[in-house]
Formats: structure tokens, sequence, C-alpha cells
């Protein structure tokens, strides 16, 4: 590497770095956002320490002690109609939430964004086949489709990650291949081209490493649709199996002892809404950090 | 226009087949037997033969496909065995429910919610300002099947003004209807109408501070006038976008309104047709509703093109339907 190259490599490091200082303080600054990155925060370290927070073991029933209210017999939110403590359970539920919100996400970013680059950047017919199949999946409401593959893939948490992981894919394709056509027409990317560079170094290092801004802050966002999502489908009775506690089955539960036990159904889904809400308010604010301009 | 029309008509008939192609192998995914798991585990050899026979499970997959994609052609969505009917009388039965669902909520989202938009952006910064973005923040984060159950305790169990579950027919009056309408359509509502306020909130932003507004104003035109005459008219496009957007999860998005409150709509009969495990069912509704999510789109794009004429579609490669 020539010593001219090495300045140039090292002006870029610094530039990045500054980039994402400066990022990282807009974020703090944004109040909201930064309420969203506590929410966050907040629900890591839950479901990591779920087992130190949690003040019951999740599943364990006590049917002479079903459906007390909050506060009662040392259940810090009551218990559900087979006396396991609500508390324990919604701390233990957001284990559920963030892995099933996060690894469907990663499966659906996975596969959309390679959909995505082969059909931006090779263009063509691959354009149109991938694009028309994302169109076709497309068609489908999200959740609609999350319904239709759990029902045929069965319940449990590796298939409602799967299930919404395909959901997911074609939002993804279809962000990524808009990153990688405005990408493609930049000067830089011919230069590099005409410079003899092969596809696969053009696209890992300079298409997709430029798409990565609207990728984040559109993935940050699919968490929460994801999230959302399982919630549902545990709703229906689809998502995660008994007795593991999903903030959506738990509402499910809860549905049915309203009237003698209305807190069970209104806890859970608080916890929904705050999570949701809080990654909603990190992704705002991480758009407008990124590029306010931003089209998402 | 007319040539936009039919090329875009044309353009929709390959997404059309796509989704058929995807609903007939989701189905096909199935794994296991079937015809056995749509039977349940108490059926005998012959049945989940004869029921294999009947659906044409025997016939290699190819030629599956084109008796499935032949029959769609012509209305046949193919027989229900629990339901004992034909799929298409059983969707035609429920579809018009949904209908009156998506299309009070979306009454209800465009009325309150772009009112609440335009007054946002008119009085940027201000408490009413505040209250808006915040609400509709919540709005969009809402967990709908939380909100209809926590709507169904407050208004339903404590207060008893409106009933919790079922649809009152016209019969009963149009008082009765009404006061089963409203909670599943407020439900329904909540994200639309909150994504309808913050859009309608920006782009609203953007053109209140152009020079055109400036001029409108300094012309002395009444400012009701400019805000929405001058001002919305411009800001309507993007509306426009989300709200075709929200139609489609308007249709489908009732899975979860329409089973808390027992709404006999399209979203209540998958639901009952997964727990029966009529399998037929599930395959054909999904595929309606698909199919009229293509089709909203289209009107939504020629509506689109009617109020932005200036749009130039050709340099839209594929990939936006």
């Amino acid at each position: 590497m020539t010593s001219l190259q090495a300045t140039e490599a090292a002006e870029v490091m610094e530039r990045t770095r500054k980039r994402e200082r400066s990022v990282f303080r807009k974020l703090i600054k944004n109040r909201l956002a930064a309420f969203g990155l506590f929410v966050i925060a907040l629900l890591f370290v839950t479901a990591i320490f779920a087992p130190v927070i949690a003040t019951h073991p999740p599943n364990q029933m006590d049917v002479t002690k079903s459906l007390l209210g909050p506060g009662e017999a040392g259940h810090l939110l009551g218990t559900d109609s087979y006396g396991r403590d609500i508390f324990s359970r919604l701390i233990y539920g957001s284990r559920v939430s963030l892995i099933v919100g996060i690894a469907a996400v990663v499966f659906g970013a996975f596969f959309g964004s390679f959909l995505g680059v082969i059909a931006g950047y090779f263009g063509g017919k691959f354009d149109s086949i991938i694009m028309r199949i994302m169109d076709g999946l497309f068609a489908f409401p999200f959740i609609l489709l999350a319904i239709t593959l759990m029902t045929v893939l069965g319940q449990g948490l590796v298939n409602a990650i799967i299930a919404i992981g395909i959901a997911n894919i074609p939002g993804f394709a279809r962000v990524v291949r808009g990153q990688v056509l405005n990408v493609k027409e930049s000067e830089y990317i011919a230069v590099t081209k005409s410079l003899g560079a092969k596809h696969s170094r053009i696209i890992f290092q300079h298409v997709l490493p430029n798409s990565f801004a609207p990728l984040i802050v559109y993935a940050t966002m699919s968490v929460a649709g994801a999230i959302i999502s399982e919630a549902s489908l545990s709703f229906l009775g689809l998502g995660i199996q008994p007795p593991t506690a999903s903030w959506g089955s738990m509402l499910q539960e809860g549905r049915n002892f309203l009237v003698l036990n209305p807190h069970m159904a209104t806890f859970s889904g608080l916890a929904i809404l705050i999570t949701v809400l809080g990654i909603n308010l990190f992704g705002d604010g991480l758009r407008d950090a990124l590029d306010p301009k931003m089209k998402l | 226009m007319g040539k936009y029309i039919i090329k875009r008509i044309i353009n929709m008939i390959p997404t059309l087949l796509i989704v058929a192609i995807i609903v007939f192998l989701i189905t096909r995914m199935i794994p296991g037997d079937p015809a056995a798991v749509m039977l349940g585990p108490q059926a005998s050899v012959q049945e989940v033969e004869k029921l294999t026979e009947e659906l044409g499970l025997n016939k290699p997959l190819h030629i599956q496909f084109f008796d499935y994609i032949g029959n769609l052609l012509q209305g046949d969505f193919g027989n229900s065995l629990t339901y004992n009917q034909p799929i298409a009388d059983l969707i035609m039965d429920r579809f018009p429910n949904t209908v009156i669902l998506a299309i009070s909520a979306l009454i209800i989202a465009i009325m309150i919610g772009v009112p609440a938009g335009i007054i946002s952006a008119t009085r940027q910064n201000s408490i009413l300002d505040y209250t808006v973005t915040t609400i509709s923040l919540i709005g969009v984060s809402m967990p709908v099947f939380w909100l209809g159950v926590m709507l169904v305790l407050y208004f339903s169990v404590n207060l008893g003004w409106f009933p919790s579950t079922g649809m009152g027919s016209m019969d009963e009056g149009f008082f009765t209807f009404i006061r089963h309408l409203i909670l599943p359509s407020l439900t329904l509502a909540t994200i639309p109408m909150s994504q309808f306020a913050r859009i309608t909130r920006s782009s609203m932003l953007e053109v209140v501070s152009q020079d055109y507004v400036k001029t409108a104003r300094s012309k002395g035109v009444r400012e009701f006038i400019v805000i929405c005459k001058h001002a919305f008219k411009n800001a309507f496009t993007p509306l426009l976008t989300v709200m075709g957007l929200q139609i489609s999860s308007l249709l489908g998005g009732a899975v979860l309104t329409e089973t808390i409150f027992s709404w006999p709509g399209m979203g209540l009969l998958i639901i009952d047709a997964i727990e029966k495990r009529d399998f037929v069912v599930v395959q054909g509704t999904v595929l309606f509703i698909a199919l009229i999510f293509v089709v909203v789109n289209l009107v939504v794009d020629i509506l689109y093109k009617v109020v932005n004429p200036k749009i130039n579609y050709s340099s839209n490669k594929g990939g936006t339907s």
C-alpha cells in the first residue's frame, strides 16, 4: 500500500468515526430516541437477567392461588388462572419477544438483502423475476402471510421465527434493491468497475456498506413489527407453544378472565405497547440522525 | 391515460399468477399427508384415501397446479369439507361484512386522522401539536388486539355501552347495527388513523412554508382556504399512497379485530377454518384477500395518476406495484 493510499484510508476511517460519534450524539440529544434506547436496553436487561428479576418460576402452577389481584400473597401483579405469577411470566415473556423479534428480522434481512442485491445489481431478467415474486409476496397482508405459514409449519418458537422471517423478506428486498440502484449509478462504482474489480468485491466492499444506513433503520422498525406479529400469532394460538410465557398468549388467556381479573390482559398488552413504542421511537431517531431525508 | 390503465392491468397478470403459485405451494408445504392432517387422527384409512382422491392429491404436482389454476379461472375455489359449501359462497357471505368493517374504519381514520394532522402542522410546537404527535406515535405502536380487548373491558364489560361481540343485522334496526360496529371499527381504525395524522402533518409542514402558500396568504386569501385548498391539495399525494397501503392491511389485518369481536368476516373465517383444519378454506380465503389487494393497489395507482398527472411511470422500472 502506498503512503498516499494509507493516508486516504486513515482519513476515511477518521471521517467514519466522526460520523458515528455525531450520530450517537444526535440520538442522545433527541429525547424521544433516548427514551426508545432506554426501553430497548431495559428489554435486553430483562430478557438476559430474567431468572434474577422474576420472583417466581414462570411456569409454576398453584391452583389454590389462581386469579389473585396485584400485590396479593406476594404476587406483584397477581396470578393467572393456573396460579402462575404474572410478573414473572411477563419478565420471561420478554425473551420470546426479543428472540423472535431479532431472529425473524435477521432471517428476513439476510434473504431479503441477498435477493435485493442480486435484483438491483445485476438487473435485467434477475430483477424482473425476483421483484415479481416479491410483489406476489407483498400482495399478502403481513400478518396473514405469517398466519398461513404458521398453519402449515405448526406452533413453536423456531417456526414463528421462520414464518415472520419469510414475511419480512419482500420488504428488505425492496429497500436493498432501491439502495443498490442508487449506489450503482454513482461514479465511484463505475471507477471501481473500470479498474477490474470483481462483482463480489464491488457488492461487499462498496454497494452494501453504502446501503447500510437505510437498511439499519428499516431493520429497527421491522423488529417492532416482528414483535407485534409474534404476539398476534400467539394471541391467535398459532405462535409459541404453551406453557412458555409469551405476551401474546398471556393476553389471550387474560381475555377469558376479563371480568374476574382484568389486569392479566392489561399488563401483557402494556408490555407489548411499551416495547414496540420504544423501538419505533429509537428507529425514528436513528433515521433522523443518519439522514433526515431518508424516505422509509 | 387509457393506455396506462391497460398497461397496468396487463402488468397485474404475472403478479396474480405468482400469488396463486405462492398460495398453492404454501399449502403443499404441510408436513405429512395433507388429507390425513385435515381429517385428524381419528380418521380411517379409507376416509383419508377418499379425500386424497377428491382433492386430487394423488396426481403429480404440476397436474394439481394446472387443475387448481383452471378451477380458479372459473371462479371455483374448491369445496369446504367442514362447512359443506363451495368456498366461493363462503367467501361471498363474509366479504361484505369485512368490507363494512374496513370502510367504517377507513372513514373514522380519515375523518379524525387527516384533520388532526392538518391542525398539528398549522400549529407546530403548540400543546395541540404535541398531543396529536404523541397520540399518533402511540397509535402506530398499538397492538390492536390488546386495544380491542381493552375497549371491550371498559365499554362493554364495565360501562355496558356497546355489545362486545357479533354483528347486528340491519333487520334489528340501524341503531343496533351501529352499536355493534363502533368498537370493532374504532379498534381497526387506530393504526391507519395514527399513520394518516403523521403523514398529513409531515407533508403539510413541507408545503406550508413554500412560496405559493405565502403568496396566497399575502393576496389576502383567508387562512382556512389557504390551508385547505392551497396547501392540503399538494400535501395529498403522500397521504394517498399510505391510504392505498392501509386499505390492504384493513382487509387483511382485520383478522385480529374480527377474532376479538367475533365479527363474521373473512378474517374470522380464516381463523375458524384453521381451528377446523380446513386448509382448503384457508387457502381460498387467503388467495381471495391477496387478489383484492392487487386490484385495490391498481386502483390506487390509477387514482394517484389522476391526482398527480405529472408523475412519469415509465421511469419506474417494476418493483412498485
